[in-house]
């Protein structure tokens, strides 16, 4: 099968989950025998990363076209966007490139992106179109319209995940018109599927649930004792923003300290919360025993996994989350929040609600103390790690895909 | 002239007090432990199997004595599932009733276990005979009945378990009818546990607590044919099984065509009506079974009268513990990882301080450490079939396996904290009562001495 893939970023060059989880998919569609052509708003050299003939690079501006733009929704067109995070992304992958690569105002640049990529369906022979989230949606519904061939939308995460109560209008309708116009979606787990029901009306039987995966890999870390020889250590890492919950991680990481003294809370990441988050630990009175490392990169994460006696998640909303199956081949048991699509995947885990700092409290302090406890959910959740694979993930993609032939 | 065939069951009767809730918190002021876990209270889950289980299958089962006098039955009941009768109030009372109904009849035998449905064979010998001791006595307490018949926790077995059994005064112990160790053997044949040596010391125990001074001639060891056992406990209502649905005709058409003096059916009572629900038939399929088996000529016997009835075909050596449990017959479902070896070790290391301080530790104290022996705490930590996410094999009150351990260690904890507490107290009104006594003695000896002791 032929796929015409939209994607957003691509692995080196990429911002977070997306990138790496495009990258995934791509690996075990190709695995499983399929061709991907796969669109992006740019192309490097270093993104070729496996056998050209079965994976082509299409770079969106050189599609040599453009599609008639009347069949976009005028009201998708606001110049006064301010997404800061997208901000933030085109400040990290540096300025000389942030023109030509991505648009400082995002909305502009999806819809520069969707118009200049559905182009390559004219040109391309494919059998399927697979976009990601509401940036490449609109790319998807437009190639579509050309080639008549099914789209199907993949959901790596909704606005109410990243803004919470406060959906931005635009991107909410963006992704709504995408789900409404795809022929099947992909959610990354269950928990994402009953929000697309709850919020966008999706009927049931449109969606199809595939958990995301990690790639195999050895972890090489042992675990040291750089931040203190006798101190546990209980680590957050993630985006500071309310959606990963750091602020429940200071309400648990003071519980656990009136119950025991000797552990160190290490919370790395940046985030629009950073401020916050330091302030709230002052005014709880433990920052003697919270360490701020600020964003890890490359090596480092892995290091302050395998340093982890405990890698905690207390999302306040996660689609699915990848960070815990990294600790988790990294050597650190997990306790996530079971508002996760991870939840749903790992069972060797710990599982608390978000909000119930008691419990979590609870869970860290029995880990600390039961050496029995850490030791088994090591084992097993590293054993149950090993067995999930994108060439298997895939496999319920290319599922998906029949359905979405078979009733086209 | 050729012995007829005769059917022994056997039924399992266990609740367990499951722990309720307990976080690192509440260690030091936990109340009560026995409540059992949000959504599964020990109260209403025995509730609840009352009314699908035990009164329906009480009342067919009485029915059935009283029709055929031919008709044998025979039951253990585990100490904390007779708890609970007692504990429970109406609902409790009636269950209790209904069982003495069918000892009544004299047609239904009550063998003997551990009163805790107890793991305590594996760590501590005494603990395992005074179980056993104090099973008996509730039980002639309960139903003037003294057990004569031996099965273990789960059918946890070995030579060595059958021996100290024997040296009880046993007539005969309960096992499963492994093919590993039957080889070409047939479980429906008496047969005679391989006899090996005790420890001495363990065979002080077991003479220490024996039921009777005398041991019986012989010892014997009675198989559960566990293919036809399950035909009923497991696959009865399977859809997906070639024999569905199996009718009673069919069934003792097998019996009829199986060979031996004796086919063992042992098995969860549960199975009718909580595991097997009334709407797979499986109450109509019991209650024809006796008429049935009777036309074919294939009668039926207790575990007592089954020993005496036939002559044993030879000893089974059974070198390794063997249960009845999951596909492996071993201790795996138990103590396999390393909760359920911690948490196992934890329990039983403060055996030896509870019971060297009679005078500091009371009878209910020691209830309570032995509520937490019961095998199911260690069950529901097990993780064996947590991964695959078999969930048909498991079933658990808790969330995880993890979730089952950290309750149970926290309730430890503050039953360590507890008993602790006991003993401190208990050392300073001795030593309060050691003053008090100087005092005395100093006023005799000349009131002019002022005391120098204060309290």
């Amino acid at each position: 099968m032929h796929i015409l893939m939209f994607g957003w970023e691509f692995p080196p060059i990429n911002s977070g989950g997306l990138g790496v989880a495009c990258h995934g998919i791509v690996e075990g569609l190709i695995h499983n025998g399929q061709h991907v052509h796969l669109v992006l708003p740019k192309v490097t050299d270093e993104m070729q990363q496996f056998d050209s003939n079965v994976f082509q690079l299409l770079d969106a501006n050189k599609s040599g076209g453009s599609v008639d733009t009347t069949k976009i929704p005028s009201t998708l067109y606001s110049p006064y966007t301010n997404l800061d995070s997208y901000v933030q992304f085109i400040k990290k992958i540096g300025k000389e490139s942030a023109n030509d690569l991505y648009g400082s105002n995002l909305i502009d640049e999806v819809h520069r992106y969707a118009i200049k990529g559905a182009e390559y369906a004219k040109t391309y022979h494919h059998d399927i179109i697979h976009s990601h989230d509401w940036l490449t949606a609109e790319a998807g519904i437009q190639a579509s319209k050309i080639s008549d061939k099914p789209h199907i939308m993949h959901v790596h995460a909704t606005e109410f995940d990243r803004s919470g109560d406060n959906p931005n209008q635009q991107v909410y309708d963006m992704e709504k018109r995408g789900m409404e116009n795809a022929d099947r979606v992909i959610a990354v787990s269950e928990y994402t599927k009953k929000m697309l029901i709850k919020y966008y009306g999706l009927p049931e039987h449109k969606i199809d649930v595939v958990h995301n995966a990690v790639k195999p890999s050895v972890s090489t870390y042992q675990k040291k004792h750089d931040i203190s020889r006798s101190d546990q250590i209980v680590l957050f890492l993630g985006r500071m923003t309310m959606q990963k919950g750091p602020d429940y991680f200071l309400k648990m990481a003071k519980k656990v300290l009136e119950h025991k003294k000797k552990v160190k809370f290490i919370m790395a990441g940046n985030g629009d919360m950073m401020e916050q988050v330091i302030k709230m630990a002052v005014d709880l009175g433990i920052e003697r025993n919270v360490l701020f490392s600020g964003f890890l990169k490359g090596d480092k994460v892995g290091q302050a996994y395998a340093n982890a006696d405990l890698y905690v998640m207390p999302s306040v909303s996660e689609p699915f989350g990848i960070a815990p199956l990294e600790a988790i081949k990294h050597g650190a048991p997990v306790l996530i929040s079971k508002q996760s699509g991870v939840s749903e995947m790992i069972k060797n885990a710990l599982r608390v609600d978000f909000w119930d700092v008691d419990e979590m409290a609870n869970k860290v302090i029995s880990v600390l103390d039961y050496p029995a406890l850490h030791s088994t959910l090591k084992e097993h959740s590293e054993r149950e790690v090993d067995r999930i694979s994108w060439q298997e993930q895939a496999k319920h993609i290319i599922t998906s895909y029949d359905k979405a032939l078979r009733f086209a | 002239m050729k012995n007829k065939k005769t059917i022994c069951f056997y039924f399992q009767v266990h609740q367990p007090y499951r722990l309720s809730k307990c976080n690192v918190f509440e260690i030091g002021n936990k109340d009560k432990y026995f409540e059992g876990p949000e959504n599964y209270e020990n109260k209403k889950i025995f509730e609840k199997v009352a009314h699908k289980c035990y009164l329906p299958t009480n009342k067919l089962m009485l029915e059935l004595l009283n029709k055929h006098p031919e008709f044998r039955i025979s039951y253990s009941l585990s100490g904390v599932f007779l708890e609970q009768c007692l504990e429970y109030g109406k609902i409790g009372k009636e269950v209790l009733k209904s069982f003495k109904a069918i000892f009544k009849t004299g047609q239904a035998e009550i063998l003997s276990e551990t009163y805790y449905h107890s793991l305590a064979w594996l760590y501590s010998k005494e603990e395992f005979a005074q179980q056993i001791r104090k099973h008996d006595e509730l039980i002639y307490k309960l139903f003037k009945k003294k057990p004569q018949i031996f099965r273990n926790t789960e059918l946890i077995y070995n030579n060595e378990i059958a021996e100290f059994i024997r040296e009880m005064g046993f007539k005969g112990i309960l096992a499963e009818g492994w093919d590993y160790y039957l080889d070409w053997r047939s479980p429906n044949l008496v047969h005679t546990p391989h006899k090996v040596n005790l420890h001495s010391e363990d065979r002080k125990i077991a003479k220490e607590y024996a039921i009777k001074k005398t041991h019986p001639k012989e010892f014997a060891l009675l198989l559960k044919n566990y293919k036809l056992s399950d035909d009923i406990a497991f696959r009865f209502s399977n859809k997906n099984w070639s024999e569905w649905p199996l009718n009673t005709n069919k069934y003792v058409s097998w019996l009829n065509e199986t060979d031996g003096d004796t086919i063992n059916l042992f098995m969860d009572y549960e199975t009718f009506g909580e595991h097997q629900w009334e709407d797979t038939g499986i109450f109509e399929f019991i209650k024809h079974l006796p008429e049935t088996a009777l036309k074919m000529d294939i009668g039926f016997k207790t575990p007592s009268e089954t020993i005496k009835a036939y002559d044993t075909a030879g000893d089974v050596n059974v070198p390794y513990l063997m249960s009845w449990a999951d596909m492996e017959r071993d201790l795996s479902a138990w103590c396999s990882n390393q909760l359920q070896e911690s948490a196992l070790k934890r329990v039983f290391d403060i055996e030896h301080e509870l019971k060297s301080n009679p005078e500091k530790i009371d009878e209910d104290t020691l209830s309570t450490w032995r509520k937490l022996q019961t095998s199911d705490h260690f069950y529901y930590m097990s993780t064996k079939y947590w991964s695959d996410g078999d969930v048909h094999a498991y079933f658990s009150p808790y969330e995880s396996p993890y979730d089952a351990f950290i309750t149970y260690m926290n309730t430890l904890n503050d039953f360590e904290e507890k008993v602790a507490s006991k003993m401190e107290n208990a050392d300073l009104s001795k030593a309060c009562l050691a003053v008090e006594e100087l005092r005395v003695r100093l006023k005799e000896l000349g009131g002019g001495y002022r005391s120098t002791i204060r309290t």
